[in-house]
């Protein structure tokens, strides 16, 4: 192992790098090859992103330089030599669990996807970063690791004094939370970093703030970080190299820049196109703006909810609220967690049954519950749910799932129904022998199209999305807007498109709703409120969005 | 048991292939599953060849009391006890079935619907199971039995009724982990019969531990109709019954012990493998649930 170790060193030190991963290959064990051949090298003070999409290997890649293997895994061939401060370099693959141990941690520091689910909840969280430290044999005393405690948590930017130190993690905000948990990996001032997903459920404006930490900490500290990721328009922010992943190789490697603006890869080439922009489509440049069809001087708005109010307990989710969405027109109704988006939509829709206000469809006031509403009216408003991996029922077909809606708001035999099935998933660009698999059998973005197909059965006039593409993979999200903007000429439809995604607002809004705190705090044509934004709010938003 | 067994599940022997192919993974699903079918063969198949094997019919005397006449000898008052013991088997079994499948049915239903209704019926339904639960189900069957009489029917109502909360509260866990999921929020946007909802959107996704329950309360259904007669309060004479045949001969335990060794090995290995089977259904079901996560 040494011999391997001494070999590898010239490779790594050559290329001035501290951690090299050379032909790696990794398989199930079942023998699918998952990884097949990656090589990476990052050095002191570099940030290279792994970006890709799910099921391209990016995270086994990246949990290898920790030398990591998912259960069911093992490697099959290849290096992850890493260099610690001081000593030579180490294969982590050759390490027993043991010595790996003392090496994660203290060389090569992990940050988790979800704070929330990796900070022990019943820890103070000074107490958890110190535990890192005493684990690793960080220091000489027990005040000098509180002094580090205190230092790490003032440079990732969070008060280090002693109260704050005896909070508990619920009692951190989510960005917080990510910021202990960026903590507790520089706490041993480690050469290698890798992150996972850090800021996959943060809000925007709080996902700007951890991605400067990061930068600052690496390039302060020279330490070389990993950055897994699927957001391209992150990668531009953060990172100074990208790694493309396919199919588990490496398609395309190069500075930032390049490889997001001009890239060499056909697949990068797709991917990229698939980010949306808020400057607006890229490749279709003149989309014909679908003006709603009824140009009459007032015509009333299909939907109208005024004065909406909710408050669970003391906590007041929507503050007299009032939204229109006229015919044919697509609203974005825009926030970010906690606004009280998805509680409006869901009031809309009669998901949600304890609220003051009105809500009319047509100028009809609807009943509250959905339930109560006639079948009409449940016919011609329908609701898409954000994952498609929780709105299916796993045990029934896509068609018995489609079927649903006809069965119970429209009088059509068995035979129109299964007609009516097989016309709407070719509509949704499913094929339609797609009738009979499980929802497990489909890939996220064709479950998607399932659930909306499902929505579309009865021929709806307005469409509430909420938050439909969260659960997906860019390029799958592009194709699902491209859909439903499609869609939504061809049937003439209105929509209401709930997102915290700003970005999206050019590819799928006519006007745009901006929601903060329970309140409207601005809405206009959707060129209007992101060229000249009044309110503060829309400002930090549009200025946090990271964009390519 | 290979029909019986089927019964309450084969509804959804199709739906979760996924549990049971797991479940049969196991060494001991197999060992059970052996052990089972061989006490119901000869449960199921006792009655009719049990003249044929041994020439006496079960009531038949073949002697005197405790002599070893026949093969395995004869019983208190003189009939031949593999004739008795083949025949004695089936009603134990068909009585063990219907009340875990009426437990069953009960259970599941009251405790779907208190799960996904919530409130008021959601706590009048489980504080009453829980009054239920702290009768031991064998004090309630005597209750019963002491002031309508022991008829099979009663046995079955009872036992069936005493596991009905257990199950309930099983099959609520579980419709709440279901209920929470957006799917059954579509069907309610459709306005799809609230009975509709449990039926097909709830219940065909509880299978999993709905089935681990109810290979358990059949373990424990056997055991209680087998007690019930052991205590004369069950099957009644002059009918063969396991239970029975253990109460009446224990006295010549020493003597002649095959009349009260054979009820008992054949409860005890019934009991083993069908514990065995639902062992590893329960394994299977929450290695599953480990499987999703990851």
């Amino acid at each position: 192992m040494t011999a391997d170790a001494a070999t590898g060193t010239e490779v790594a030190l050559a290329a001035g790098s501290v951690i090299a991963v050379s032909d790696l290959r990794v398989a199930t064990t079942g023998g699918t090859e998952v990884l097949r051949g990656v090589d990476y090298a990052i050095s002191p003070g570099e940030v290279l992103a792994l970006v890709g999409e799910s099921g391209s290997g990016k995270t086994t890649a990246g949990l290898a330089a920790l030398g990591h293997l998912r259960r069911g895994l093992s490697a099959t061939g290849g290096t992850v030599l890493v260099a610690p401060k001081v000593g030579e370099p180490v294969d982590m693959l050759a390490l027993t669990s043991k010595e790996r141990r003392q090496v994660r941690g203290a060389v090569v520091a992990y940050v988790p996807q979800d704070p929330a689910l990796s900070l022990n909840p019943a820890l103070r969280i000074g107490r958890q970063v110190a535990e890192v430290l005493e684990t690793h044999g960080f220091g000489d005393s027990a005040q000098a690791r509180a002094d580090r405690v205190r230092e790490v948590l003032t440079e990732v930017g969070l008060p280090g004094d002693p109260a704050y130190q005896r909070r508990y993690p619920h009692q951190l905000s989510g960005g917080q939370q990510q910021r202990v948990g960026i903590a507790m990996a520089f706490a041993c001032r480690p050469s290698v970093v890798v992150l996972d997903e850090p800021t996959t459920g943060l809000d925007v404006t709080t996902q700007a703030l951890v991605l400067r930490t990061i930068g600052r900490l690496t390039a302060e500290h020279r330490v070389a970080a990993l950055y897994i990721t699927h957001d391209l328009a992150v990668v531009a922010q953060i990172a100074d190299r990208v790694a493309v992943m396919y199919a588990g190789e490496i398609v395309e490697v190069g500075e930032c820049a390049q490889v997001l603006h001009r890239p060499a890869h056909e697949y990068t080439r797709r991917l990229v196109a698939a980010v949306p922009q808020l400057d607006g489509p890229v490749v279709d440049e003149p989309e014909p703006e679908p003006e709603p069809e009824p140009v009459a001087g007032e015509p009333a708005p299909l939907l109208r909810a005024t004065g909406l109010s909710v408050r669970y307990g003391s906590h007041q989710v929507l503050r007299d609220v009032d939204l229109a969405v006229r015919a044919g027109e697509s609203v974005m109704l825009l926030g970010e967690s906690g606004s009280g988006k998805t509680t409006l939509s869901r009031c809309v829709a009669g998901l949600a049954d304890e609220f003051a206000g009105t809500v009319e469809l047509d100028g009809v006031p609807l009943a509250r519950s959905t339930r109560q509403r006639s079948t009409a009216q449940r016919r011609e408003l329908q609701y898409v749910f954000q994952s498609p991996f929780s709105s299916l029922n796993p045990r029934k077909t896509i068609g018995q799932s489609i079927e649903v809606p006809l069965i119970w708001l429209t009088t059509m035999d068995r035979v129109a129904r299964q007609e009516r099935v097989r016309q709407i998933l070719e509509q949704v660009r499913l094929d339609p022998a797609m009738v009979h698999r499980l929802p497990d059998q489909l890939s996220g973005g064709q479950r998607q199209r399932a659930a909306i197909a499902r929505t579309l059965v009865t021929a709806p006039r307005l469409l509430v999305c909420d938050e439909v593409t969260s659960a997906l993979d860019v390029s799958v999200q592009a194709t699902i807007i491209d859909l439903l903007g499609e869609l939504r000429t061809q049937l003439g439809m209105a929509m209401l498109f709930v997102t915290h995604n700003i970005a999206l607002a050019r590819h799928v809004a006519d006007r745009i709703v901006v929601l903060n705190g329970g309140e409207i705090v601005e809405s206009g044509p959707v060129e209007e409120v992101l060229d000249n934004p009044t309110h503060p709010y829309t400002r930090t938003l549009l200025e946090n969005t990271p964009r390519m | 048991m290979s029909e019986t067994i089927a019964v309450p599940l084969s509804a959804e022997v199709n739906r979760p292939a996924g549990l049971i192919r797991r479940a049969w993974a196991f060494p001991q699903a197999k060992i059970g599953a052996v052990l089972t079918v061989v006490v119901v063969l000869l449960a199921v198949l006792g009655p009719l060849v049990a003249e044929v094997l041994t020439g006496y019919a079960p009531d038949d005397f073949a002697g005197k009391p405790f002599k070893l006449v026949g093969i395995a000898g004869t019983d208190n008052i003189g009939r031949d006890v593999l004739s008795r013991f083949l025949d004695g088997g089936l009603t134990l079994l068909f009585y063990a079935v219907l009340a875990t499948a009426l437990g069953v049915l009960l259970g599941a239903a009251l405790g779907m619907l208190a799960a996904y209704t919530g409130g008021r019926l959601d706590a009048v339904i489980m504080r009453g199971g829980d009054v239920l639960l702290s009768f031991p189900c064998l004090v309630l069957a005597l209750l019963a039995i002491a002031v309508i009489g022991p008829r099979g029917w009663l046995l079955v109502l009872v036992i069936g009724i005493s596991h009905a909360p257990r199950i309930a509260r099983v099959t609520r866990q579980a419709t709440l982990t279901v209920a929470g999921q957006d799917y059954i929020r579509a069907a309610e946007m459709y306005a799809v019969p609230r009975w509709r909802i449990l039926l097909d959107e709830t219940l065909p996704n509880i299978t999993g531990p709905l089935l681990v329950e109810v290979g358990l309360r059949l373990t424990y259904s056997i055991g209680y109709v087998a007690s019930l007669s052991f205590l004369g309060l069950g099957i009644q004479p002059p009918a063969a019954d396991w239970g029975l045949m253990i109460n009446e001969n224990r006295i010549a335990l020493v003597v002649q012990p095959w009349g009260v060794l054979l009820p008992v090995l054949a409860i005890a290995v019934l009991t083993v493998g069908t514990n065995m089977i639902t062992d590893s259904l329960a394994s299977a079901a929450s290695g599953a649930r480990q499987g999703s996560e990851s």
